[in-house]
């Protein structure tokens, strides 16, 4: 059942191939059985899906079913869930059971997809390679001695290795694409405001978007239309009636203009991932695109200038880890300010306290200006360059990484070059843009992801595009050994 | 950019961090890369463009002033660290 694809699994639910009940059982069977060696959940709600399984096998027999109801998922740990531990990758939380559920975590309940658990993730989604993590890193399925990319890797690497349907993934710079690129997976990364930001614990909010990591984008179209739409709880949701992400899977690709970005080509791109795209380049041509190069010429700036935007927000938003409230307490406070300082110096790790430090420096008195005004404005030279692009091309092609799968430890001593690894897919964020990996072949047995980005608010288009792709190629259907 | 220890350390206050000892070379020196790392920018003039805020640009909604939540003091308290007769408890601050 497992080898089933989301849209598969619903038929077979509606014909009455299978209920709810089996389905669940199946995939915690899988996760008790083949997790231990992957690291991908923090934790599993076994009775709670079950519960929740029986209750979709019923509303079904009544008829009441949605297109979803009965699949099981799975939820980033960044989400809050009502009364189940939500602990973000860190220390901090590691005693937090929210009382309250995410908008995106009560759509999936609204639906009836019970959940299996939570995943491991990067501290506070601040990572790309998911080794940030308090419980420490997950391991790729393809090849368990490297990573599955992050902040978004156990989300990635439960997919990959079908322990569960699908699971959500949060994008602040990549966490979505990266990971689904690394581990041979589809991966939508939404206009941001599509989906609510409501109970997601915040790490950069002017960049901060949810989305669905499923195998095929079939899948991700129907978790779309499930998770996004307008939610007054979030001050930066928009207002849009809803939309059918599925409505333009079929539509033929005929005259369909592809934008190469030349930028996205370059220096630094590992030849097995730039030989690859470019056969999906050819097969897009086959179905009949046209394809011409494009130019992003300030997207070489998106790095540093994401480095100074997501620092800023993080240092305000982490701002409310006090040792007071809730979480992480450090033992014998002898004043306040001791209360503080080593409640949060204990309770955040290295890459999250540097961080922080960052936006902190980047915000103190007299260095505004220097620093989150100049990347504020850097950010609009980026979004310029998308729409002058955009004017000319429906789509843009990149690769989503420059390199494959990475070794574990291979990235950590220096984080500007774990920085580095983002450097297709964070542009995309700062534009405020849709975006997408989709799987399209090996290099030496690691997975390379697409990356394919759409203008504002042209999700349908674009997984229609992906959509395309697949009904042609087989790369999404491909299992890591050992978990067929 | 060069960071010192002292400004690691001025730093780690703002941000309200312990910091030991131990670590604030380690952290002087990273903090210092990610800095000339970000210093890229200032190889792009921007002296007439506008600063982007939100990618949509858009207003901030507004919404009646009226009670929307319902109290839950005591479903949050019982996550709290410390807390004793309906208050968070914390270190004295006043002698």
């Amino acid at each position: 059942m497992h080898e089933k694809t989301i849209a598969e699994l619903s038929a077979a639910l509606a014909k009455g191939e299978c209920s709810s009940v089996e389905l669940t059982e199946h995939f915690l069977k899988r996760i008790e059985a083949l997790d231990g060696g992957l690291n991908s959940f923090v934790t599993v709600t076994a009775e709670q899906a079950l519960a929740q399984a029986k209750a979709a096998d019923d509303r079904r027999a009544r008829g009441e079913a949605g297109a979803l109801t009965g699949v099981p998922m799975a939820q980033k740990d960044i989400f809050c869930t009502d009364g189940v531990r939500t602990t973000c990758g860190s220390k901090m939380l590691d005693n937090f059971i929210a009382p309250y559920d995410a908008t995106v975590v009560e759509r999936f309940k609204a639906e009836g997809c019970p959940m299996l658990g939570k995943t491991n993730m990067d501290e506070f989604a601040m990572g790309s390679s998911n080794e940030t993590s308090f419980h420490g890193p997950v391991k790729n399925p393809w090849d368990t001695a490297r990573v599955p990319g992050g902040s978004s890797g156990g989300s990635a690497a439960a997919v990959a290795a079908r322990l569960t349907p699908s699971a959500t993934g949060t994008d602040t710079g990549g966490s979505i694409r990266q990971p689904a690129a690394l581990c041979g997976i589809t991966g939508l990364k939404p206009t941001y405001g599509r989906v609510s930001r409501w109970g997601m614990i915040a790490f950069a909010s002017s960049l901060d978007q949810g989305g669905p990591m499923a195998a095929t984008a079939e899948d991700c179209a129907l978790l779309a239309n499930v998770m996004s739409g307008f939610d007054p709880r979030d001050s930066t949701s928009i207002e849009r009636p809803a939309e059918d992400f599925t409505a333009r899977l079929n539509e033929p690709l005929k005259g369909l203009r592809i934008g190469l970005p030349r930028e996205f080509f370059g220096e630094g791109l590992d030849a097995g991932v730039a030989k690859a795209v470019d056969e999906t380049i050819e097969q897009y041509k086959q179905l009949g695109a046209e394809v011409k190069e494009v130019g992003l010429p300030n997207s070489g700036l998106s790095v540093p200038a994401y480095y100074v935007v997501a620092p800023a927000e993080c240092s305000s938003n982490l701002a409310r880890f006090d040792g007071v409230r809730y979480g992480y307490r450090c033992e014998n406070p002898k004043d306040l300010m001791d209360l503080y300082t080593r409640s949060r110096g204990e309770g955040f790790g290295a890459e999250v306290k540097r961080r922080i430090m960052v936006g902190t420096y980047a915000l103190s008195a007299g260095y505004f200006d220097a620093y989150y005004l100049k990347a504020q404005k850097i950010r609009r030279l980026i979004a310029d360059d998308f729409a002058r692009a955009f004017e000319e091309v429906d789509v843009i092609l990149g690769p989503t990484s420059p390199s494959t799968a990475f070794k574990l430890g291979e990235k950590t001593d220096d984080p500007v070059t774990m920085y580095l690894s983002d450097i297709y897919t964070i542009a995309v964020n700062l534009a405020g843009l849709p975006g997408m990996s989709i799987p399209a072949g090996f290099s030496d047995g690691l997975p390379v992801g697409l990356q394919l980005i759409g203008n504002y608010f042209d999700e349908a288009r674009l997984l229609g595009v992906a959509h395309q792709y697949q009904s042609v190629t087989d790369w999404h259907r491909r299992i890591p050994k050992g978990f067929e | 950019m060069s960071l010192s220890h002292d400004d690691v350390r001025k730093i780690a206050h703002l941000a309200r961090l312990a910091v030991s000892d131990a670590d604030v070379d380690a952290y002087a020196r990273s903090l210092s890369s990610i800095l000339d790392f970000v210093e890229q920018m200032e190889a792009v003039n921007t002296d007439h463009v506008a600063p982007m805020a939100h990618p949509q640009d858009t207003a901030q909604r507004l919404r009646d002033d009226a009670v929307s939540e319902a109290d839950q003091r005591e479903r949050f308290q019982s996550i709290a660290p410390a807390v004793e007769a309906g208050l968070y408890l914390v270190p004295k601050v006043i002698e």
